[in-house]
Order: structure tokens, then C-alpha cells, then sequence
């Protein structure tokens, strides 16, 4: 019987991340105390804190854990590293309810401007960057780190790659979500929309982004399967293109380090080029690439299918990443951005139509043979339901890149319309779903707690998206339309507080919507929190041993 | 079928499938940015386009804090409504120093790019205030802290050094001068005025909030909304100058 001893010892990583922690923190501290303004030491406070927690977190993680590191596979099967997934898991659903309240607040603003409350802090135009981010960035930024990292796992067969590098990613991008959005409020913004956050913040989500990008990578890199599945294709020309399209966006030069302030290298219709070529690619690389491999994945799974056409996919694949990035220009029709670049801005966006119904097509037919699945389970119909959003709004998206229709939408409610028929229909149900999915999973759960509710959760909001999404239309097109009606003796009819005024019934009715859709969330979200507390599982499975009867 | 056998080599190979991801975004990008450098319509000079004076860059930097651009464009379209309604259309060169640019995406309110004038000085101080008072059916938030928090601006040199530094035009002492230049814009009828507008031709140097007592934000943002559009005489302007 020799006993082999391990020594515990702590890890590179763990002394590396700590030591490093340590300084940054005393830095940071150094910063808060000689900030220029109020909300920028607020900021270098909460990076002290962070990574002095950090600092504890790893040492006691390092007290408490037993001398090896988790192993990379147990029995011969992988030994899958779900707690950051988890973490993000929650997160998600934290930070989607608190974005779609956000957007309900700013929706009752326009329709009732005395609840902008003439404070700073709750003013339309610093609480719509917290909408925007909060959905784009931390609700569907979380969603895609979650089901990225759980998909990539399962499709390579390996254990997460790194031991606190997951972690590192999944806190370190929630902790950007804070300082961005705490930073709307406090009036630190660099005025780039869906690009805001200022370049302490970009800095800070840069490294966060490497280490991710890292992670998955390797994770890849050592799989045990020989092909690398359609879903991480789609995941890694997310992550490699977020990354490309946030260094050249957030390309600023600070004012002081001890200032929240920069200024971009890019001015004036080079910085509106760039904006577009970054603000339509957030779209085509953030919200559709990465959902688009969340399709990839969890329909079929869920369905039980096989993908439906694996070389659809491959087309569907390097059109939709070539055709994309043309695509920024139309953003700017009309304006001083020379004309050949708006034409190649809509030539591109009307082509993408086509790899854009060829993803739906191959998402939808894949429940060939499984349709009958859509009456019974909810799940897989606000999957179905989402892609057939996708269908819808990506063929919205060319109609409306076409300058004669954009010379009308542009500046309306329509594209607001356009973008919630993509945000809320596509990419909502796409992430419910799929949580709906992880949330047992990752749990060892049957099923979710109730599947009444997610049914209640997908009709109401449902209806909150279709109430959303025709009262934009009505307005954006009426407000268009009114813009540019003159009268028989040739004025223009309209003074523009008109048409503000012919807003009203439709901004009560968009609000009305979002709520539907908050609504919605919630009743996702205590589905969620009684599935993980084991609500309504079989006894035998939540650990109850059976007792024993003695005979006699 | 040999071609989708080719493909497996992005399937098995993870390096050379993210190679082919940046070889794919990147032609896009690149063709419709690089250009914008050294096309003469986007890089044209016109007359009367100057940096932003220390007081209207403070004042800028208070629109892009408060999101304005969430709700109001600064692009007027070659568009007869648009024209009619707001002005000439704007130029690429009457943005030539903004950094970020304002040009919006989404008009709540109405178009800025040629706001410079239209109103007096009192009229944006109430409407800032209290919009409603003077728009009734504004959905516009009230300013009114504006008028009420100091203008912080101890640094402005430090913010032209920067802009110095990535191509502004602004000369040594514009950079020296900016904190004194700073509150003289912000003065009616201060004696180093002309100075200031030798430095900053067309400029407007006046109390902007009604306060004489202090340079407040709503005396910095004023003083931008009442220059946007203004550095341009379009009777003057050649458009055909730069055709090709």
C-alpha cells in the first residue's frame, strides 16, 4: 500500500491572478483617490473592491480545494465544467428582466415626458444607453458566454479549457456590464451608440474578451471529436469579429488616466463610417452569428433531429460572415457619407437576404419529421417561433436598406420597430429558449417546473411583441409620411411638434407591449428559480433514500 | 463532390478556420473605410469650418454626456422636405472636427445640424428648463440643472492637447489661452473678445445663461447649440468645387 502524497500547491494561474489582482487594486485605489470626477473615482472604487474580492476568492478557493486541480475526464467521460455556465445562466435572466424594465421605463418617458423626472441620472438620454446595453450587451452578452461555453464542451467532448480563465470571463464581462452601466447613468459615455462605455471600460473588456476567445480556442483545439460542430463555427466568427469590430470602434485616446474622458482617433464621416461598419456587425456578428449557432445547437437537440442540411450550413456560414460587414453604410443613406459607399451599403444588405433565409430555412426544416412537436412542447415553439422572427425581420432589413424606402423609414419609429421585431422576437425567444433548455440540464432537473408557464410565457409575450412591433410600424411610417407632406399650395403641412403629437397613441401602446414582454421574463424567471430549487421533481431524485423495512 | 471534401480542412482546423473568418470580414471593412481617407469628397476643405472654441467644446462634450444624439440628428438630407425644413443639406466637412460625430440615428426630436441662430439665447434657456413651457407637446426631459451646476473645465487644455495631438488644428496658444478664452466666450462684451475671434473667426463670445456671475453648463451647451450649422456661408459655397 504506497501512499502517494500530493502536495498542494498553488498554481501558476492562482499566484499569477492573485499577485496581479493585488497590484491592480492598490492601482486602482491610487486612481479613486486622485479621479477628476465624482463618477470615475466611483468607478476605480468598484475596480479596488473587485479585485481585492478576487484576490480573496482565489485564496479561498485555494484553502478549500483538495490538492489536484478537477480532472479532465471522470470514468473514462468527460468532466464538464458547468459553474460558470450556471453563473451566466443566471445571470441572463438578472440582467434580461432588468433591461426590459429599463425599456419600459424609457417607453412610458416618450409617452409621459414628466417621468424623465428632470433628474440627470433618469433622463431618456442616459437611461436608453442602459436599455440598449443591458439587453444587447449583458442579457444577450451572458446567454452567449452560457450556452458558448456549455455547447462548445459537448461538442468537443472536453472539459473546459483553464482552470480560472473561465471564471475570469464570465465575472470579469459582468463586471463590465456594471461599470458601463452604472457609467450611462453617471453621464460617462462616448456618445458612439451601442459603443458608449468610455475607454477604461473598453480596455478593461478587452482583456476579458482575449481570455475568452483563449478559452474557447483551446477548448476546441483539444477535442476529441474530429470535426469542429456548425455551432462553433458560428460562436468562433462571433467572438473574432466582436473582437475586431471593438478595437477599431473604441480606437480613443484618453484625456488623462485619471479622467473618464477620450476622444477617437476617427472624426466626422470616417467616425460615422466606422460607427456603422461596427453598429451593423454588433447586430451581424453579436446578435445573429452568436444566436445563430444557439439554432444550431439547441433546435436540433431539442428536437431531436439532425441538422437539416449540413452544406446549406457551410453556405449559410461564410455568406452570412462575407456578405455582413458590407452592410454598415445603410445606416447612413443619404447622408454625407460619399454615395458609392451607401450603394455598396444597400447592394450588400439586399444580398444578404438570401443567407439569411438560407440559416432559417435549414433551422425550420430541421423539425422535419418533429413537427408535431410545436403543440406539445412549448420550448421547441418559441425556438421555431424565434427563427421564423429571424425570417421576418432579415427580410424587413433589405427592404428597408433600399434608399427610397430608408429615405422614408430612417429617423422613425420603424427602425425601432425593425429592431425589437429582430431584439425581442429573434433573439428573446432564441435565449428563452434556450434557457429553458440549460436550466434542467445543468441542474440534473427532468424538465423546468412547469410547462403551463412557459406557455403563458411565450403567448403574453407574444402578444407584447405584436403590439410592439405594429405600433412602431403605424408611427414610424406616419411620422415618415407626415415629415415630408406638403400642402396643395406647396408648404410642408406639418410643424414637427405635429408629428410629435401624432406619437402619443403609439408610444402607450409600444409601452404596453414591452410590458406584455417584462411580463413574460418574470414568469420565466420564477419557472427558473422553482426548477433550480427542485420543484416538482421525483422525490428518489432529490436524494430521499427509501427507508428499509426490517421483515419480521 | 470534392469541393465540400475541401471544406473539412476549416471543419478539422481551427486556426486556419479563424484565418478564414478574418480574411472574410476583413474586405468588406476595408473597402468602404480606406478610401474615406483620400477620396476629395469626404476630406474636402470649405471655407469657415474651424475647430470648436474651448467653450462650445465643453459644451459638446456636455450634449454627448446628456445623450442627445439618442433623440436628435445632426444631418440635414438632400432631401426637398428636409432642405426646406431645416437648411442647407450638411456637408462632411462641417464635421470634420467631430469627435465622436452627432449625426444620430433616430429623430424624437427634430434635426440640430443648422439649430445655430434660429432661437435666442433665452429661448434655449427656458426650453432647456422646462421644454414644455415653451413646446407644449414636447416629450423633450428639462435641463434645468444646467444652469445651476458650474461649468467644470479646468482641464480643456488638456482636451485640445488631445485633439492636437490626432490632427486638430489648434495652434499653441489656442491651447495656452483656452481656460481664459473659456470665460471670455461666456462674457457679453469683454474687452479680449476680439482677440478670441481672431482665434476663432464667427465665433459668438456673450453670457449665454442670463448669469453673469458664474460660467454655468447651460452657458457651454448654449453656446454650441448656437454655432451648430453657422461656420458655412452657402451663398459663398462651390459644391461643384469637388466634383470629379
Amino acid at each position: 500500500m504506497a501512499h502517494t502524497i500530493q502536495l498542494k500547491r498553488m498554481t501558476t494561474s492562482e499566484m499569477g491572478l492573485a499577485i496581479f489582482a493585488a497590484l491592480f487594486s492598490l492601482f486602482a485605489l491610487v486612481v479613486a483617490a486622485k479621479a477628476e470626477t465624482s463618477g470615475y473615482a466611483f468607478h476605480a472604487a468598484i475596480f479596488t473592491l473587485a479585485s481585492a474580492a478576487s484576490v480573496f476568492a482565489i485564496a479561498n478557493r485555494y484553502f478549500n480545494r483538495p490538492a489536484a486541480l478537477p480532472p479532465q475526464e471522470v470514468d473514462g467521460r468527460p468532466n464538464y465544467n458547468f459553474g460558470p455556465v450556471k453563473f451566466a445562466t443566471i445571470a441572463s435572466v438578472i440582467w434580461g428582466i432588468a433591461g426590459f424594465a429599463v425599456g419600459v421605463v424609457i417607453a412610458l418617458q416618450l409617452a409621459w415626458p414628466g417621468l424623465n423626472l428632470d433628474l440627470p441620472w433618469t433622463s431618456f438620454g442616459r437611461l436608453r444607453p442602459l436599455h440598449t446595453s443591458a439587453v444587447i450587451f449583458a442579457f444577450g452578452g451572458n446567454v452567449l458566454i452560457a450556452t458558448s461555453f456549455y455547447v462548445v464542451q459537448r461538442t468537443s467532448r472536453v472539459r473546459l479549457a483553464g482552470d480560472l480563465a473561465p471564471w475570469f470571463v464570465v465575472l470579469g464581462y459582468n463586471l463590465f456590464i456594471v461599470i458601463a452601466g452604472t457609467g450611462y447613468m453617471l453621464g460617462i459615455t462616448q456618445g458612439k451608440e451601442y459603443a458608449e462605455p468610455e475607454w477604461y471600460a473598453d480596455l478593461f473588456l478587452t482583456i476579458v474578451w482575449v481570455v475568452y476567445f483563449l478559452v474557447f480556442l483551446a477548448t476546441i483545439i483539444k477535442r476529441k471529436e474530429p470535426h469542429i460542430y456548425v455551432a462553433n463555427w458560428f460562436y468562433m466568427a462571433f467572438i473574432v469579429t466582436i473582437a475586431v469590430l471593438h478595437l477599431g470602434n473604441n480606437a480613443t485616446i484618453p484625456v488623462s488616466v485619471f479622467s473618464p474622458k477620450s476622444y477617437i482617433v476617427w472624426a466626422g464621416v470616417q467616425d460615422a463610417m466606422v460607427q456603422w461598419w461596427y453598429g451593423h456587425n454588433a447586430v451581424g456578428f453579436f446578435l445573429t452569428a452568436g444566436f445563430l449557432a444557439i439554432m444550431y445547437y439547441f433546435i436540433p437537440k431539442r428536437a431531436n433531429r439532425p441538422v437539416y442540411s449540413y452544406r446549406l450550413s457551410i453556405i449559410h456560414f461564410w455568406a452570412l460572415i462575407f456578405l455582413y460587414i458590407w452592410a454598415g453604410p445603410h445606416h447612413l443613406h443619404y447622408t454625407a457619407l460619399p454615395d458609392w459607399a451607401q450603394t455598396l451599403g444597400m447592394t450588400f444588405s439586399v444580398m444578404l437576404w438570401m443567407p439569411s433565409w438560407g440559416g432559417m430555412i435549414n433551422g425550420l426544416m430541421t423539425l422535419s419529421g418533429a413537427w408535431d412537436k410545436l403543440r406539445t412542447d412549448p420550448v421547441l415553439r418559441m425556438m421555431v417561433v424565434s427563427v421564423a422572427f429571424y425570417g421576418m425581420s432579415t427580410f424587413e432589413g433589405p427592404l428597408m436598406s433600399v434608399k427610397a424606402v430608408n429615405s422614408l423609414s430612417h429617423y422613425t419609429d420603424w427602425t425601432i420597430g425593425h429592431v425589437h421585431s429582430g431584439a425581442l422576437g429573434w433573439v428573446g425567444y432564441v435565449s428563452f429558449g434556450a434557457i429553458y433548455c440549460l436550466v434542467p440540464w445543468l441542474w440534473n432537473r427532468r424538465e423546468m417546473y412547469s410547462l403551463r408557464l412557459i406557455n403563458w410565457h411565450f403567448w403574453i409575450s407574444t402578444l407584447g411583441i405584436v403590439l410592439y412591433i405594429t405600433a412602431m410600424w403605424v408611427s414610424g411610417i406616419l411620422q415618415g409620411l407626415m415629415w415630408r407632406a406638403y400642402t396643395t399650395l406647396g408648404f410642408l403641412e406639418y410643424s414637427f411638434i405635429e408629428t410629435v403629437e401624432a406619437m402619443h397613441p403609439f408610444y402607450v401602446i409600444r409601452a404596453l407591449g414591452g410590458l406584455l414582454f417584462l411580463g413574460g421574463a418574470l414568469i420565466m424567471a420564477w419557472n427558473v428559480w422553482r426548477t433550480i430549487a427542485g420543484a416538482g421533481e421525483p422525490a428518489s431524485k432529490m436524494g430521499a433514500i427509501p427507508a428499509l423495512v426490517p421483515a419480521e | 463532390m470534392s469541393l465540400w471534401n475541401r471544406h473539412k480542412i476549416f471543419e478539422t482546423n481551427s486556426i486556419v478556420l479563424i484565418l478564414g473568418i478574418l480574411v472574410m470580414i476583413a474586405i468588406g471593412g476595408l473597402v468602404e473605410i480606406v478610401p474615406l481617407y483620400y477620396l476629395k469628397s469626404t476630406i474636402e476643405k470649405v471655407d469657415g469650418v474651424r475647430p470648436y472654441t474651448p467653450l462650445e467644446l465643453a459644451g459638446r462634450n456636455i450634449y454627448v454626456r446628456e445623450g442627445c444624439y439618442n433623440c436628435h440628428s445632426q444631418m440635414v438630407r438632400p432631401l426637398r422636405d428636409e432642405v426646406e425644413r431645416y437648411g442647407h443639406y450638411s456637408l462632411a466637412a462641417e464635421s470634420m472636427y467631430d469627435r465622436p460625430f452627432q449625426w444620430g440615428s433616430k429623430r424624437t426630436g427634430p434635426d440640430l445640424a443648422r439649430l445655430g441662430g434660429k432661437y435666442s439665447d433665452e429661448w434655449h434657456r427656458a426650453h432647456l428648463a422646462e421644454p414644455r413651457s415653451i413646446v407644449p407637446g414636447s416629450i423633450m426631459p428639462g435641463y434645468a440643472w444646467l444652469a445651476t451646476t458650474p461649468l467644470k473645465a479646468d482641464g480643456i487644455e488638456q482636451d485640445m492637447k488631445v485633439q492636437k495631438l490626432l490632427g486638430v488644428p489648434y495652434s499653441d496658444e489656442m491651447v495656452a489661452k483656452a481656460k481664459a478664452d473659456l470665460r471670455i466666450q461666456a462674457t457679453t462684451d469683454d474687452p479680449e473678445a476680439d482677440a478670441l475671434l481672431k482665434r476663432y473667426p464667427k465665433a459668438s463670445a456673450r453670457d449665454f445663461d442670463g448669469n453673469p456671475a458664474e460660467v454655468s453648463e447651460a452657458d457651454a451647451l448654449i453656446a454650441y447649440l448656437q454655432m451648430l450649422g453657422t461656420q458655412v456661408d452657402f451663398r459663398l459655397y462651390d459644391n461643384k468645387a469637388n466634383l470629379r
